[in-house]
């Protein structure tokens, strides 16, 4: 019994340090480079610049920016965002509006334009690169999850 | 040559300056004793040239992004804030300095420009702009002088290179396609309308139209 326990023990020790062994040699984010070395950096993936929502992959998630925002300035001079999703802006420019949430402050209070906290767009809204993901994400939305649980439902 | 009298000579000033007319056009008509027609001719020729050549050397010397960039003034803020953008560097190494979008090319604007320049240069001798804060402070100033110079023209200097009959709109974004087509191919905006702050950082924009 004891001899067994010990003998997959160290089973389960070559095993670790094999796939470590691995981890080092072929890491996904690393590539092939060693670790003392740095390696090529990648090319840097174009902006997706189109002009179509992204579905949200939950509620609470701040949308993300379908479009190039190259040499937008966004300062205490001005902000260009702004100048498509204002409110009085977006029936021109066709943007959606900034929500109203924005114009909140911590109290509460709705003020009459884009409250200062909430002023710098690229805090939560981000433009998306067109890239591989080096390491692929899993995440299912909820609407998937609960079609999964009802009876006659997609699994 | 005919001398006035001496006797004559008296009355106001206005009198002075029309006999001493008088006189000048009483040489300039009379032929040349002294020298031949041809000698005049190629003479006046020859100077012409030098004058009209050197005129012109020396307006398209100040006409350089080195010429332009020989003041702090233009070096540390709006050039130095030029080189980030698009105008400067991007993928095929066109660029554009600052009198393409600065300078008409038109000769009569040019001249016209170059003498509203003048102040720039008055400027510069007493130091309007010798610091970042002064300059920061004027940019709004400096800013509305391009934008409505640029309005008044119908953006032309963007229109020297950026032709919306030559713009391709398959080729561009979907955004920059309607915008273009709803606004620029129908005349109702100019590039600079939307498209400011693209070269150089923008000042306080409150209250400019189109802005927040």
């Amino acid at each position: 019994m004891k001899r067994s326990v010990i003998f997959m023990l160290a089973i389960a020790l070559a095993a670790g340090a094999t796939s470590l062994g691995a981890q080092t040699l072929n890491s996904g984010l690393r590539g092939p480079t060693p670790l003392n070395d740095e390696g090529p950096a990648p090319p840097m993936a174009p902006m997706r610049n189109t002009s179509e929502k992204e579905v949200r992959n939950y509620p609470e998630q701040p949308p993300v920016i379908p479009h190039s925002i190259e040499g937008y300035q966004v300062d205490l001079q001005g902000n260009k965002c702004l100048s498509c999703h204002a409110r009085a802006r977006a029936a021109e420019s066709r943007a959606p509006m900034v929500s109203i949430t924005h114009f909140m402050d911590r109290d509460g209070q709705f003020l009459a334009s884009v409250s200062p906290r909430r002023f710098f767009c690229t805090e939560c809204h981000v433009p998306q690169n067109v890239a591989n993901p080096p390491i692929s994400n899993d995440f299912i939305d909820i609407d998937t999850l609960l079609s999964r649980a009802s009876p006659g439902g997609r699994r | 040559m005919s001398a006035v009298d001496p006797a004559k000579s008296g009355g106001g000033f206005f009198a002075k300056v029309w006999r001493f007319v008088l006189e000048l056009v009483d040489v300039l008509i009379r032929p040349s004793s002294v020298f031949g027609l041809g000698v005049l001719v190629l003479a006046g020729f020859i100077a012409g040239v030098i004058f009209w050549g050197g005129f012109n050397t020396a307006l398209e010397v100040t006409n350089t992004e080195k010429f332009c960039t020989g003041c702090h003034e233009m070096r540390d803020n709006v050039f130095a804030e030029l080189k980030s953008t698009i105008h400067f560097s991007n993928r095929s190494g066109v660029r554009a300095s600052c009198p393409d979008c600065h300078v008409p090319h038109n000769w009569t604007d040019k001249i016209a420009r170059k003498m509203q320049a003048s102040k720039e240069v008055w400027g510069h001798l007493f130091g309007s702009l010798d610091t970042r804060e002064k300059f920061v402070d004027r940019r709004l100033e400096l800013a509305l002088h391009e934008w409505g110079r640029l309005k008044a023209n119908d953006s032309l200097e963007c229109r020297n290179c950026h032709s919306a009959e030559s713009m391709d709109i398959t080729k561009q974004s979907p955004r920059a396609a309607v915008a273009h087509q709803r606004y620029l191919f129908t005349g109702e905006r100019t590039c600079i309308d939307c498209h400011k702050g693209i070269a150089h950082h923008l000042p306080d924009m409150r209250g400019i139209p189109g802005w927040q």
